[in-house]
């Protein structure tokens, strides 16, 4: 049936819903004990100085920056996308975000308001938060998403589907809106707070990541809990051992509740030391987030000045 | 681009190190008798960090007197009154937690990140969890009306300095023993501040006394007809010669020796999480740990992809300046132990065994060992065998659960053991079949001080830590 599957060496294990669920459950187990322990450890990592100054830029480098309110207007996000492209008025030297996020009918504007500027354009689609929609709605989302010039979709997957073990389907939904997406890069939200458990989250990583998804993403930021260093590290995992087996790359997105330099600069050291220096890199690494920001340019300019600066020292947008 | 972490070490201004110290003795410090002293170094540069006194057979004397003079007020406080003491004590590690770190990692080399994340706060747990015992020792298990053993010579190794002393004083206090104490020649500065804490909490004087020294300190305090109780942790060669010499006497003894722990994964293991858990069973503290992971015993079917994982783990290790906050593996404590390793993975290469370590600059002075992976291990080689107390792992494979089981304890040892299943049923199984003392499942090298601790055969025996630690320290 899968028709726009990539060519993977695990092409096979996509035959069937039975075979599906035979390899997604043949997958090592996940040891919650243990690797909440391997994500905090790694928590404790200390980055000063030169470490520190190179983690800021890259996170502010890696930042998907985020408006996905109900009350978004054309003029929130054109002053939005102004911040993205020259995030510290005081400093022209601080890096460009990655991207842009905003809802598909925000999408014309934002691509108008970047243009030159290289920064992408991501939509969430797909019914986004929920994903409770029929399939043709999803991909029209997508399709209209894409039409309007978003570079990136980012796709909620069919939570219902999955827990009631209906991989197959969770598959082929994945499949069509990655062809959907044309040149568009695809990011797969697991949703993880509603996946709950480790294990499952594993599953859905590599599910996504068989139907072809771009990136793996923790959560659309919009349930109690959403990306944590734990399950990030456990992306991460997942990311590294699919390139181990069947070459191709993937990217990780964690998103909700990432607010301070210390957070993100943690979120770094989890690849540095997991994925590996492959994927510090904002082509494989991003953070969906809408405050973090201006904490990331605060931090920059006390390792510039030596003082801490204050939030009216960074812009409101 | 490369994301290199700048150096972030830890200030040593938190432990000023004197140029010299004392014995300490009913509650002072005092030089020795015969005014010999020894000098304790940095492990990570080979500089002298301060001259302590070599105590003699005459110090060693007055020690134990010292501790017999303050035994019968001692043991007749009530024991709430105890309590107060050891809370206090408690209390203080913490208060003190930073200089304590600083100053273990100066003198014995292991990693900030460990004596800062594990060996101090749990030197403050035994000492909160054994206070918490000290006023309800009659129902402990142990009888109506348990009775203190008297003085009680401890003797000490150089791994975990301070966390060590905190096993052997804790229930000692608590049980209404006093005590005298000898901490390793290699790392006595630990214990040297932990005497001053003792006067900070103003224990009655005599009441713990710390003699440093060497081998033949721990000799004269062991033999000493004074001593009620001797309490060893360490090599099993020395513990032989200590049962040797306490054999016909009325001392009672516990003896916390070596061992060759089997790590033991199966092919269902959760895989990263069994990675950690290799790593840290044996690299943990660079291996100097007795019950460290030494032997991994992993199902053949998952071997290779295993070892793949593990070895990818290895390569991000830190090696280098224990005092640096991003260190995971530290400085060999000495040049006598580094010579040891040395000579026993020299022997593995020797015996055909596959040796690989990952590419990692050493720093030029100190002494160092590179994390050590061997593989194609057999049962009789040497270093399947021998404690080699270092940062070296053998690799051995089994194809069934009872291969397993045999391998495992086919071995003189008996102290500890781990297995890494998703099975319930399998490992409730295999815990039951293996002869050691502590079995941890899907971890390594877990400490607590509710839990009792403790060797099979040549791993010694009594038990330290929990309510069965209080029995090796009780007329029971």
């Amino acid at each position: 049936m899968p028709s726009t599957a990539p060519a993977l060496p695990l092409a096979d294990v996509t035959v069937s819903d039975a075979a599906l669920r035979r390899f997604l459950h043949g997958l090592p187990g996940v040891d919650a004990v243990g690797l909440e322990a391997r994500a905090a450890a790694l928590g404790t990592r200390s980055i000063k100085t030169t470490a520190k100054s190179y983690a800021i830029d890259l996170a502010i480098s890696m930042i998907d920056l985020t408006t996905l309110e109900g009350a978004d207007t054309p003029g929130k996000v054109r002053s939005l996308c102004a911040k993205g492209a020259a995030p510290d008025p005081s400093d022209r030297s601080a890096p460009a975000v990655a991207a842009i996020c905003v809802y598909p009918d925000l999408v014309r504007e934002a691509k108008a308001a970047l243009r030159g500027t290289g920064i992408a354009v991501a939509s969430v689609a797909t019914a986004f938060p929920a994903g409770r929609a029929a399939r043709s709605v999803k991909l029209a989302d997508t399709r209209e998403a894409v039409a309007a010039g978003a570079d990136e979709v980012d796709m909620v997957i069919d939570r219902g589907a999955f827990l009631a073990g209906r991989y197959l389907q969770v598959f082929e939904e994945i499949n069509a809106v990655k062809a959907a997406c044309g040149d568009a890069h695809l990011k797969v939200i697991l949703e993880n707070g509603e996946l709950a458990a480790y294990d499952t989250i594993r599953r859905a990583s590599w599910l996504a990541m068989l139907a072809g998804a771009d990136f793996i993403k923790t959560s659309t930021g919009k349930v109690a809990v959403n990306a944590t260093p734990a399950n990030t590290l456990l992306m991460l995992e997942a990311v590294r051992d699919f390139r181990a087996a069947t070459g191709r790359q993937v990217g990780v997105k964690p998103a909700g509740g990432i607010r301070t330099t210390k957070d993100a600069v943690k979120y770094l050291v989890l690849v540095n030391e997991t994925a590996g220096d492959d994927w510090l890199d904002p082509a494989w690494f991003r953070f969906g987030a809408s405050s973090l920001l201006n904490d990331l340019l605060m931090q920059r300019q006390k390792l510039r000045t030596g003082r801490y600066s204050g939030p009216d020292y960074v812009t409101v947008d | 681009m490369k994301f290199e972490y700048a150096p972030a070490p830890e200030s040593r201004a938190t432990a000023p190190v004197a140029s010299s110290y004392g014995l300490f003795i009913d509650g002072e410090f005092r030089p020795s008798a015969a005014g010999k002293a020894f000098k304790t170094i940095s492990p990570a540069t080979e500089e002298v960090l301060s001259e302590v006194a070599h105590a003699g057979a005459d110090d060693v004397d007055a020690a134990v007197a010292a501790a017999r003079r303050a035994f019968p007020r001692w043991s007749g406080l009530p024991g709430a009154e105890r309590a107060k003491y050891l809370f206090r004590i408690a209390r203080l590690v913490q208060e003190r937690a930073r200089e304590l770190a600083v100053l273990e990692s100066l003198d014995n080399g292991k990693p900030i990140r460990e004596s800062r994340d594990v060996d101090i706060p749990l030197v403050a747990a035994h000492f909160f969890y054994y206070a918490g015992w000290a006023d309800k020792l009659p129902h402990a298990g142990f009888g109506r009306d348990p009775r203190p053993l008297g003085v009680a010579g401890q003797v000490i190794p150089w791994n975990f300095p301070l966390l060590m002393l905190a096993w052997k004083i804790a229930p000692a206090l608590a049980t209404g023993n006093t005590v005298v104490l000898k901490p390793a020649e290699t790392t006595p500065l630990t214990a040297l501040r932990f005497a001053e804490i003792c006067r900070q909490a103003a224990l009655p004087p005599g009441v713990v006394n710390i003699v440093t020294g060497d081998g033949t300190t721990g000799a004269a305090l062991v033999e000493h007809p004074g001593v009620d109780k001797v309490a060893f942790t360490g090599s099993t060669a020395v513990g032989r010669g200590i049962a040797r010499a306490v054999a016909g006497t009325r001392k009672k003894l516990t003896l916390e020796l070596g061992g060759k722990a089997a790590n033991i994964v199966f092919d269902d293991a959760p895989v990263d999480q069994a990675v950690e858990g290799i790593v840290n069973g044996i690299f943990f503290n660079q291996g100097h740990v007795c019950c460290a992971g030494s032997r991994l015993l992993v199902q053949e079917s998952v071997a290779e992809e295993l070892l793949a994982a593990l070895k990818r783990r290895m390569a991000t290790l830190r090696v280098g300046d224990p005092l640096d906050k991003n260190t995971d593996i530290g400085a060999i404590n000495s040049a006598a132990q580094l010579a040891r390793i040395r000579d026993l993975a020299d022997a593995g290469t020797a015996e055909g065994a596959r040796r690989w370590s990952p590419p990692c600059d050493l720093p030029t002075e100190g002494y160092w060992f590179p994390p050590t992976l061997f593989t194609e291990v057999g049962q009789s080689h040497r270093i399947a065998r021998e404690e080699i107390f270092g940062p070296v792992l053998s690799v051995l494979t089994f194809r069934t659960p009872e291969e397993a089981v045999a391998k495992a304890n086919n071995t003189p040892y008996g102290l500890s053991a781990g297995i890494w299943t998703e099975k319930g049923s399998r490992m409730l199984w295999l815990a039951g079949q293996l002869r050691a003392g502590v079995v941890w499942s899907n971890t390594f090298n877990k400490f607590d001080p509710t839990s009792p601790f403790g060797g099979y055969q040549e791993s010694g025996y009594g038990r330290e830590g929990g309510r069965h630690g209080l029995g090796a320290y009780l007329d029971v």
